[in-house]
């Protein structure tokens, strides 16, 4: 027997006490649903978790009501200090039920427990606990004193980071004195049935949360709806311009945080071992599911081989498998339609000339999988290199020069996130000053912490959350 | 293969070594070298450490890699109230760590101060030799170990008296203060001269492990180069610690000069072994070494020939556990022996 065929460790998932079929969580209770029921499924084995209500227009009606009397009779009058108990005990019991939301995330998503239970996780509590911080200390988030709420937030989730969305989405508008009615993903509304529990154990007002789930028609009665103050979307940039029509001439704010094509710039003096990571970690990190994702590795053409070769033999040590064994590092895609679209532009890209390569990985033979890649080869024009591909599919160009590297990066839609791996501090600066992209990370990929704002440039949307600039998304007065 | 086998490296320095750093070995030509490799981030190799902290090791990969921990394991005692007494009841303890289960594996070697060597290897008698064969090996501490502060020609005689005693390893320190002055060429020299030292007189040579001190060296850019300068100077091992300095072993360490033994094996196709030492106390950490071993330069390198643990009280902890997995519940302190 091999070492390296590590036996099997799986989560167990007798911590979850899931019910059979859920309804609609609206002004504080699970009511059912007026639109045909749907089930989810795990994207590992296709199996059915659980079937669940889809909101009709009327259920849509109800919602944004319960939010609108949430926050005429109670949210909007309590206190910045009682909002933010309530804040703060909702993080605590996302803490003492870590272990459960982790192991339901992995369920319905296909994301390694490791990352559900070391990333996701961690970050919901930290995003409540530091918006809890904020709920009585809002005359200070530099709008004059006492700014207002903006009353009803709509809220619409990706199925990329389930929980974690929408506590990006939930913390901040609560903390700021909004009320919320918030639509999960269609193929990952779990972990927000689990949630709309805590808040029950919590004990938070009704109608101050609401939670519909359904397809992509609900979200769009929900951004429609006139009673509708505030629409905070995260997703895919086809639907945001959608969502940026549908409000246009209407006194609804909007934020939206949409598609990326990352850049992640290797020079040929970067820590290289650190940079491998970096890039494992930039386009494999859920399985490239990140709308951050560093997709388009820019490599300085003279270490192009050295940081290939050592990149296949990494990529040789990543374990895909079951999500919820605690060694698997690349889960399963999250539904057919997805790996559908993964699969296309891969074979375009073969087509279009570059070269694709993987390591050899057993691929189970249920659910929707799909092996890490590297395209070498790639040229600027390639459609592998210009669309997202929203897959564990890297695209692997080059650059001779910082200049080159800056306009090649650049040169794209989009501008939500880029890296940036050299041991030369001035060098990094000097760089990261012309990204056009609203997160720079150097010598290091996909990290988040509340305190940061985090958000794009150009096609990948506007407004942005976390940090203080995320509040001001749910203020009056308050940029955008 | 046996350890009187293992092909003795030239005397320094090796061709290979010139050739790679394209010059003579003075401070200088070292200098462009070591500088000029790639450089460390220190939070994201801290990372990537954890990272592989987290393998969840279970049933039969545990008992292999616990049984594989015992078998890659230098018991070590290294004190000034070391006797002839105590190397022998820790020969006992390496011949049979398991009192209670004669199926336990035994360790690699043990490891004593100079002096030590003779009764160590008189108590070993017909048992000492390669552990490859089952056997087990004598490592000694050399060159004026832990500081390193004495003349050359004492740190060569330490070496030369315990090879002739019968030494089939040398734990050499290097000089880290000369390391920290930038003298590069005088620490290249010494491991070269302190490698010529282990020679025997039928040719054949006592393997070098070059103790880094990596406690001392403070910084992980300091780790990679003073582990490149071992290995073209001449190391088979490369080894973080005395143990007496604190920091001793860590995991980033350890994987730092796992990432340069793998650069060196891509680069020369020739394998050196990486020994951790001081601080390793439990199973469960030592399972994250195995794992960062194996994930890093790959499953080869767990063989005693590459890989070591120096470690003293591992060992008990380590049989706890393989007593645990045999009978489903822990038994205690009192169910292991003391050394």
């Amino acid at each position: 027997m091999s070492f390296l065929e590590y036996a099997p460790a799986p989560e167990s998932r007798a911590i979850l006490n899931l019910r059979d079929e859920y309804g609609l969580f609206i002004d504080g209770e699970f009511v059912e649903g007026g639109g045909t029921p749907f089930t989810t499924i795990s994207p590992a084995d296709e199996k059915r978790i659980a079937t669940i209500a889809s909101a009709s227009d009327a259920d849509i009606d109800r919602a944004v009501a319960a939010a609108r009397r949430a926050y005429e009779r109670t949210w909007s009058k309590m206190s910045g200090r009682d909002r933010g108990k309530y804040l703060f005990r909702i993080a605590r019991l996302v803490q003492e039920r870590a272990r459960e939301l982790a192991v339901a995330e992995s369920l319905d998503n296909g994301k390694p427990i490791k990352e559900s239970r070391d990333v996701d996780v961690p970050l919901v509590a930290a995003w409540f606990f530091y918006y809890a911080g904020w709920a009585d200390k809002l005359d200070y988030a530099g709008l004059g004193a006492d700014p207002k709420a903006l009353g009803v937030a709509g809220q619409i989730i990706p199925w990329n980071f389930p929980l974690l969305m929408l506590a990006w989405k939930i913390a901040p508008a609560l903390a700021a004195g909004n009320t919320v009615v918030l639509k999960p993903a269609e193929t990952t509304p779990l972990t927000a049935l689990l949630f709309a529990e805590i808040l029950q154990q919590a004990d938070l007002p009704p109608g101050v949360v609401n939670i519909v789930t359904g397809a992509g028609a609900t979200g769009a009665t929900l951004v429609r709806h006139p009673d509708v103050d505030k629409i905070a979307f995260t997703g895919s940039t086809a639907v945001g311009r959608e969502i940026a029509k549908a409000v246009a001439g209407t006194r609804k704010k909007v934020t939206l945080e949409l598609g990326g094509k990352a850049a992640n710039i290797v020079f040929d003096d970067a820590p290289i071992d650190q940079a491998i990571e970096g890039i494992v970690n930039g386009i494999f990190f859920n399985q490239g599911h990140v709308c951050c994702a560093g997709s388009r590795l820019l490599v300085q053409e003279n270490v192009h081989d050295e940081v290939v070769d050592r990149l296949k033999a990494r990529l040789s040590t990543l374990r895909l498998g079951d999500p919820l064994d605690k060694n698997t590092d690349i889960g399963a895609i999250n539904s057919r339609e997805q790996l559908d679209r993964i699969r296309e532009l891969s074979d375009i890209g073969e087509e279009e000339g570059a070269e694709r390569w993987s390591p050899d990985c057993v691929i189970p033979d249920n659910g929707f999988w799909f092996a890490p890649t590297i395209f070498t080869n790639v040229q600027s024009s390639h459609r592998i290199a210009r669309e997202e591909i929203f897959g564990p599919v890297l695209s692997v160009l080059t650059f001779r020069t910082p200049a080159e590297a800056i306009a090649k990066a650049n040169n794209t839609p989009y501008g939500l996130s880029a890296g940036i791996w050299s041991d030369k501090g001035s060098k990094i600066l000097a760089v990261a000053d012309r990204l056009r992209a609203g997160v720079v990370w150097a010598n290091t990929f996909n990290r988040f912490d509340p305190s940061s704002p985090f958000g794009g440039y150009k096609e990948s949307g506007y407004g942005r959350e976390g940090g203080r600039h995320g509040l001001l998304a749910y203020l009056k007065g308050g940029a955008k | 293969m046996t350890l009187s086998s293992v092909p003795a490296h030239e005397v320094a320095p090796s061709p290979r070594a010139l050739q790679l750093l394209g010059g003579d070995p003075d401070d200088a030509t070292l200098s462009r070298y070591l500088h000029g490799l790639p450089g460390v981030d220190a939070v994201g190799l801290e990372q990537r450490a954890a990272g592989l902290g987290t393998r969840s090791i279970k049933t039969t990969s545990k008992a292999w890699a616990l049984d594989r921990i015992i078998q890659l394991t230098d018991l070590t005692t290294l004190e000034g109230a070391d006797t002839p007494g105590k190397v022998r009841s820790l020969v006992a303890k390496a011949l049979r760590p398991d009192a209670s289960d004669p199926t336990c594996p035994r360790v690699a070697a043990v490891c004593v101060y100079g002096d030590m060597v003779p009764y160590a290897v008189e108590a070993l008698g017909g048992a000492h030799g390669d552990p490859d064969d089952g056997l087990i090996g004598v490592a000694a501490v050399a060159t004026a170990f832990p500081s390193g502060r004495a003349s050359l020609d004492v740190k060569l005689r330490d070496t030369a008296e315990a090879v002739a005693d019968g030494a089939d390893e040398i734990d050499m320190v290097i000089d880290r203060g000369a390391f920290l002055a930038g003298r590069y060429g005088l620490v290249f020299d010494q491991i070269a001269q302190v490698k010529a030292a282990c020679r025997r007189g039928d040719g054949t040579s006592a393997s070098l492990k070059v103790i880094l001190e990596t406690g001392e060296l403070n910084t992980y850019d300091n780790v990679r180069r003073a582990s490149w300068l071992a290995i073209l100077a001449g190391a088979d091992f490369i080894k973080t610690s005395t143990g007496k300095v604190q920091p001793a072993a860590t995991l980033p360490v350890t994987l730092l000069m796992l990432e340069v033994v793998r650069d060196w094996y891509r680069a020369t196709g020739e394998r050196i072994g990486v020994k951790p030492a001081g601080g390793i106390r439990s199973s469960k950490d030592a399972i994250k070494y195995v794992v960062t071993v194996a994930e890093t330069v790959g499953e080869e390198w767990l063989q005693p020939h590459l890989f070591r643990f120096g470690a003293s009280s591992l060992l008990n902890d380590v049989l706890l556990q393989r007593q645990k997995l045999a009978s489903g519940h822990y038994s205690g302190a009192d169910y292991v022996t003391i050394d």
